[in-house]
C-alpha cells in the first residue's frame, strides 16, 4: 500500500506513515462490524439450541440488534462511583478495548495480507493476549466494590493458569512448524495431513493439543463454561458491575473482539489459516480470506455451542483443570512431538 | 529521525514511570507505573533489534509476574499514617542504600566512558551473529555453545520451585477434598433411590 502512496505523489516516509494509518483502519473497522455480526450469530445460535427466535425485530432478521443495543448503551448515562478510584474506573475500559485491537497487527488475512510481518508474530499475540487480564483486574479494584473485585481476583488467577498451558500448545505448533511467523506457520501446514488436507488438526499428535487449545481459549477469553468472572449467579455481573453506558460497551467490544481473535487463532494455528481445507488445485481459485473467515465462523459456532449447552464450572474445577490436566497434558506432549519429530529427522 | 524520537519516548517513559512507581503514595497506582515501566523497556528493547527479548519481557514482566504483584499489592490493607511513621528509623538504611546506588551509577557511568566492555573471545566466535533471527540465534547459543550452563540453570530453577513447594505446603488434617474421577464415576442408579411410600409413612433414608 505504501507504493500506492507514493504513486500520489508522497514522499517514502509520509506514504508508509499514511498507508500504515490506512491499514489500521481497514483492520479495525471490520473488525467492529464482525464483532457487532459475531454478537447476533451468538444470540441467534443460543436462540436455535434453546429453541428460541433470538432477535428478529430490529432490521432485515434482526441484523441491526446489536448496533441498536449499542446505540441504546451509549446514549445513557455514565455513572462514576463516588467511592471510585476515578482515573483508573476510566482507564480499565480503555486497556481492555485497546489491548483486543492490538494483537490484529499480526493476522495474515490472505497470502501477504498483513500489517506487521514479524519474525516473532505468534509471542507477540501471545505477549498481548496476555495483556487482557489487565483491564479487568483494574476495573475490579477501581470500582471499589466487593462483587468486582472478587470477579478481578478470579480473573488474574484464572488467566495465568490457562496461559501456561496456551504457551505449551504455543510451543508444540512452533516446533512443527519451525518459525514463529503467522504466514510461514500457515505455509507449513499445506498438504500436512496425509498430502490432501491444510491444516494441523489432521494430525494424531497435533489434534489432542488442539483440543487442549480450544478449552483453553474458551477460559482465556472467560467463555462459558470459565465465565466466573461474570458469573452473575454469584458475582452480579462481575467486574462490570459498576459499569454504565459507553464504558461498558468497551468492554463489551473488547471482549467479543478477543474471542474473535481466539477463533482466529484457532483457524491459522490448527485449520491453516488462509489455505483451502483440501490442498487440491481448483480451491486456490477461491479467495483465501474467504476460507479464513469460513474457519473463524466455524470456530465460533463452536464456542456458541459451547455456551448455549455446557454449565458453568466451580472455581476449584477450573483449577484443577487448568494445573492438573492441561499443564501435565501439554508438558507430555511437547516432549513427545519433540520427541517424535527428532526421530523421523524433521531438524536438518 | 523516528528511530531518534522513539527512543527518546520510550526512555523517558520510562524513567519518568520509574521514578513515579517510588513516589506514587497508592500501591497499586505503584504497580500499574511498574507495569508500564516494563512496557516501555520492551520498547526500547525492540528498537535494539531484540524483538524475542522484548517479547519475553512482555510475556514474563508483564503479563505473569506483575499480575501477581497486582493480585498481591491489591489485597494488601495499607495503613498511610503507619508507614509514615517509621520514616525516621529507616531513614539512615535509605540513606545508605541512596549511596551504594549513587557510586554504582557513578561507576558505570565512568566504566561506559572509559570504552565499550569487551564481550567474547578476540576472534569474535561469540559475537551476535548477524543475518539470523533473534530466535535463532538464542536457541543456538543457548542450546548449542551453553547448554550445560542452561541446563544447570533448568536444575537451580526446579530445586528452587520443590523448595519453595516444600517450604510453604502444610498438611491439614480433616479437609474434606473432592475426588473429581470418583464423583464422575457416580452413575445415578447409586446415588438415587426410587421409593413409593404408602400415604402417610415417611421414607427410611
Amino acid at each position: 500500500m505504501t507504493a500506492f502512496f507514493q504513486s500520489l505523489g508522497m514522499s517514502h516516509d509520509w506514504a508508509w506513515f499514511v498507508a500504515t494509518i490506512a491499514s489500521i483502519l481497514l483492520i479495525a473497522l471490520p473488525v467492529m462490524i464482525t464483532v457487532a455480526m459475531m454478537i447476533y450469530m451468538d444470540r441467534k445460535v443460543w436462540a436455535a439450541i434453546n429453541l428460541r427466535r433470538g432477535p428478529n425485530v430490529v432490521g432485515p432478521f434482526g441484523l441491526l440488534q446489536t448496533f441498536a443495543d449499542a446505540f441504546k448503551v451509549i446514549l445513557q448515562e455514565t455513572i462514576i462511583p463516588s467511592a471510585s478510584n476515578k482515573g483508573l474506573f476510566l482507564i480499565a475500559p480503555i486497556v481492555t478495548f485497546t489491548v483486543a485491537l492490538l494483537a490484529w497487527a499480526v493476522i495474515p488475512f490472505n497470502s501477504g495480507a498483513v500489517l506487521a510481518d514479524v519474525n516473532v508474530g505468534l509471542l507477540y499475540i501471545f505477549a498481548v493476549s496476555s495483556l487482557g487480564v489487565y483491564g479487568v483486574v483494574i476495573a475490579g479494584w477501581a470500582s471499589n466494590s466487593k462483587y468486582p473485585f472478587f470477579s478481578a481476583m478470579r480473573a488474574s488467577a484464572q488467566m495465568i493458569s490457562y496461559e501456561v498451558s496456551i504457551g505449551f500448545v504455543i510451543i508444540c505448533v512452533v516446533l512443527w512448524a519451525g518459525t514463529f511467523n503467522m504466514n510461514d506457520i500457515i505455509l507449513a501446514q499445506k498438504g500436512h495431513g496425509l498430502g490432501i488436507v491444510n491444516a494441523y488438526a489432521f494430525n494424531l499428535l497435533l489434534f489432542p493439543i488442539w483440543v487442549v487449545f480450544f478449552i483453553s481459549s474458551l477460559a482465556e477469553t472467560a467463555r462459558v463454561p470459565f465465565d466466573l468472572t461474570e458469573a452473575e449467579s454469584e458475582l452480579v455481573a462481575g467486574y462490570q458491575t459498576e459499569y454504565s453506558s459507553m464504558s461498558f460497551a468497551l468492554f463489551w467490544l473488547g471482549e467479543y473482539a478477543n474471542i474473535l481473535l481466539m477463533c482466529f487463532l484457532n483457524a491459522i494455528l490448527f485449520f491453516g489459516g488462509w489455505l483451502p481445507p483440501i490442498d487440491w488445485e481448483p480451491l486456490y481459485l477461491v479467495p483465501g480470506w474467504i476460507w479464513l473467515f469460513a474457519k473463524v465462523f466455524f470456530m465460533f459456532f463452536l464456542f456458541s455451542w459451547v455456551m448455549a449447552t455446557v454449565p458453568r464450572y466451580r472455581y476449584d474445577q477450573l483449577m484443577r483443570l487448568g494445573w492438573k490436566v492441561f499443564l501435565p497434558m501439554s508438558l507430555i506432549f511437547v516432549v513427545v512431538i519433540s520427541g517424535y519429530l527428532m526421530a523421523t529427522g524433521h531438524f536438518v | 529521525m523516528i528511530h531518534v524520537i522513539a527512543f527518546y519516548l520510550f526512555a523517558v517513559m520510562t524513567i519518568a514511570s520509574g521514578a513515579i512507581t517510588i513516589l506514587a503514595r497508592n500501591p497499586v497506582h505503584s504497580v500499574l507505573w511498574l507495569i508500564l515501566a516494563f512496557f516501555n523497556a520492551a520498547g526500547l528493547m525492540v528498537l535494539a533489534g531484540a524483538e524475542f527479548i522484548a517479547m519475553l519481557l512482555v510475556i514474563v514482566y508483564v503479563g505473569a509476574v506483575a499480575v501477581l504483584f497486582l493480585f498481591v499489592v491489591m489485597m494488601l490493607d495499607i495503613d498511610f499514617t503507619e508507614l509514615r511513621a517509621g520514616f525516621i528509623r529507616n531513614f539512615p538504611l535509605g540513606i545508605a542504600i541512596a549511596l551504594v546506588l549513587l557510586a554504582e551509577i557513578v561507576l558505570g557511568v565512568g566504566a561506559y566512558r572509559a570504552g565499550a566492555l569487551e564481550l567474547g573471545t578476540s576472534d569474535g566466535s561469540a559475537a551476535p551473529a548477524m543475518g539470523t533471527t533473534n530466535i535463532e540465534a538464542v536457541g543456538a547459543l543457548l542450546y548449542g555453545r551453553y547448554l550445560f550452563l542452561f541446563e544447570v540453570a533448568g536444575i537451580i530453577l526446579l530445586v528452587a520451585m520443590i523448595g519453595a513447594i516444600v517450604l510453604t505446603h502444610r498438611q491439614r488434617s480433616g479437609v474434606r477434598g473432592q475426588n473429581v474421577s470418583k464423583q464422575i464415576a457416580r452413575r445415578p442408579d447409586e446415588a438415587t433411590v426410587n421409593v413409593k411410600p404408602e400415604v402417610g409413612k415417611g421414607v427410611q433414608l
